[in-house]
């Protein structure tokens, strides 16, 4: 169920104004690919091309081709709302549903979509989901709780299992740990590193360690100044992107001489 | 250590007065007030202006208590400054300004509820609640006819104003763009501000040219409060739509939810407290509607429950025409108008009430 993410030329416009140009990337399946660079320089709208949830802003458009296993995701025809079912997200702030408890905000993705199950099937699905994002020994006993009342990083955890209990073939993640303490971040690295057996993740993040302990592949994008577009400047083994980029950008940032 | 705060201050100094703090560092322990001083100053204050007024044979209780609060200020700040300091007169002024605000908001509030009361409860009995106007031409008598006739045409008006008015404003916030939206938001500003009696006259004039003139009824008046009601319903709404936050929206998207569902089963459900409040408060606003009633519902002694024939008295009618058109003797017109009033606002008691509780049932928890 994993699937294989394909950039090949693609620009990101905001109405006229060209944010990201030239992607050109290669997402194998069952890996985590971490996608860093200065703020500003397009990791973020890349990323919410991958399920097109960039066009959910007014004026937001891409050209160039994206394919899922092939398939072009910005083809005639395609519904927006199917390739956000196989390709599931995780936000910078974690956004659970404040008027749902725990265990609804859990099935979130059948509830919103009218999909009914079996009560037992149902509960087997949430404690499956919970137990994935490493969240079930907290919660088992007030899952009829909303789910704001839990803390920042259980609340984020509550939301890739709200995003994996829809089964996706692609996670995408925005900074995921970014408005998280060390404890709750290193919660949600290691289970990224579970969730790769099943699943293609994409993350972005500005914290290099962060890229370094979690992901296979790294990209690094940047920008040459403001009102420029941000491009891809190269992607490999995040063990060579760290230890001898091509890039002499790329060595800059990932050093801290950024500038 | 002294050096570095100097260093510190030095930077943010402006004037002299900062200047020659920088050097004496803040104290942390100053001079205060005794507990007892506001109110022992307040009391010397009311007591001093009503002992001059009295000796001077001006005394009246209105006059004692603005002088009083006047005096009660001034000599709080000369009297905390000069032992607190500058920036604790200055807090202790506005403190006491607020609160003269806040009294001041209360009076007429507090006033018309206790009139209303004293006047209301004589004939606030059983009778009022059971019986018409039919045939009474002095004592007894009640106002049921106008009590289900304000509740019918309120209803009718709810119902029609309610799911327009949301609608409109989930269209406004969650797909309008472009110049429709823009007329929209336009228009229901312009309907805002529309006087009820022009609102009573259109209604009329609408049905008089399909049943001719002269009709009254009260399915008209309940036309008529809807167009009163519908901007109130679609600016309140708007609102609460707006603070949901984008964050949820999104989070549904990405969970491969149509736009559509993502509005119906999150957007509303976030705001849906506001929503219920902002639209009680349009009823509020409506219900006691009197101008537009008048022309298009009219008025009758009897009981008319159906909405689309004959007339219809509403509570706000039948107290403004008990008092100015009362019979003779005058008494029991007056207090029945009197009741109607306090019924009036027992009811928009009780929705506001209701308001409150479809807001707590419904509103995000977070324990």
């Amino acid at each position: 169920m994993s699937k294989a993410v394909h950039a090949k030329d693609l620009n990101i416009y905001y109405g006229s104004f060209l944010a990201v140009e030239g992607v050109n990337i290669e997402i194998k399946p069952k890996t985590v690919t971490a996608l860093i660079g200065p703020s500003g320089c397009g990791k973020s709208t890349f990323l919410r091309s991958i399920n097109r949830m960039h066009e959910v802003i007014p004026g937001a458009r891409v050209e160039g081709s994206l394919t899922l296993d092939g398939k072009e995701l910005y083809g005639a025809g395609v519904d927006p709302v199917g390739v956000r079912r196989q390709i599931g997200m995780v936000f910078q702030r974690p956004n659970p549903f404040p008027t749902m408890s725990i265990y609804e905000n859990v099935i979130a993705g059948q509830k919103l979509n009218n999909k009914r199950a079996g009560k037992k099937a149902t509960d087997e699905l949430v404690e499956r989901s919970l137990r994935g994002a490493n969240l079930w020994s907290e919660v088992k006993d007030r899952l009829d709780k909303p789910g704001s009342g839990l803390s920042g990083g259980q609340q984020q955890r509550l939301c890739i299992a709200r995003a994996i209990a829809v089964q996706p073939d692609v996670l995408l993640m925005d900074e995921p740990c970014s408005a998280l303490d060390p404890i709750s971040t290193l919660a949600i690295e290691d289970l990224i590193n579970e969730l790769k057996t099943d699943y293609t993740i994409v993350i972005v993040t500005h914290n290099m360690q962060q890229a370094a302990r979690v992901s296979d592949f790294t990209g690094f994008f940047t920008i040459e100044g403001t009102g420029k577009p941000g491009h891809l400047v190269e992607m490999d083994e995040t063990k060579t992107i760290f230890s001898q980029p091509k890039q002499k950008a790329t060595e800059d940032y990932v050093s801290g001489r950024f500038g | 250590m002294t050096s570095d705060t100097r260093t510190d201050t030095d930077r943010s100094r402006t004037d002299g007065e900062l200047a020659e703090q920088a050097v004496v560092p803040m104290p942390l322990v100053r001079a205060e007030l005794p507990r007892w001083a506001p109110w022992g100053i307040l009391v010397a204050s009311l007591v001093v202006v009503g002992g001059i007024l009295a000796a001077t044979g001006n005394f009246g209780i209105g006059l004692t208590l603005v002088l009083g609060a006047l005096l009660y200020a001034v000599v709080t700040y000369v009297v905390s400054r000069s032992v607190e300091g500058g920036r604790k007169a200055t807090d202790r002024v506005v403190t006491i300004v607020v609160n003269v605000a806040f009294l001041i908001a209360l009076i007429p509030l507090i006033s018309v509820i206790v009139t209303v009361l004293q006047n209301g409860i004589a004939r606030f009995d059983g009778a009022f609640f059971t019986n018409s106007m039919r045939g009474v031409v002095g004592e007894g008598g009640g106002g049921y006819h106008a009590i289900m006739g304000t509740l019918i045409i309120t209803a009718l008006a709810a119902a029609m104003s309610i799911p327009v008015g949301i609608l409109t404003a989930v269209y406004l916030v969650e797909y309008g763009k472009g110049r429709l939206a823009r007329a929209i938001t336009f228009f229901v500003d312009v309907m805002t501000g529309i006087p009820s009696i022009v609102a009573g006259l259109f209604a009329f004039a609408f049905f008089a040219l399909f049943a001719g003139p002269g009709i009254r009824f009260g399915f008209g008046g309940a036309v008529a409060l809807s167009i009163l009601m519908i901007p109130v319903v679609v600016r309140s709404t708007e609102e609460m739509l707006k603070i949901v936050p984008n964050e949820l929206r999104e989070a549904a998207y990405a969970l491969g939810t149509p736009k559509w569902r993502t509005i119906l089963k999150v957007v509303i459900p976030t705001s849906i407290a506001g929503i219920a409040s902002g639209v009680t408060l349009a009823v509020a606003r409506v219900i006691g509607e009197t101008a537009p009633l008048l022309i298009i519902a009219g008025l009758t002694t009897g009981v008319n429950l159906n909405p689309f024939s004959g007339r219809m008295t509403t509570l706000p009618v039948f107290a403004y025409n008990s008092y100015a058109a009362p019979g003779v003797p005058r008494e029991p017109f007056i207090d029945r108008a009197w009741t109607s009033a306090l019924v009036l606002i027992i009811i928009v008691l009780i929705l506001n009430l209701l308001a409150r509780l479809v807001a707590t049932l419904f509103a995000p928890k977070t324990r």
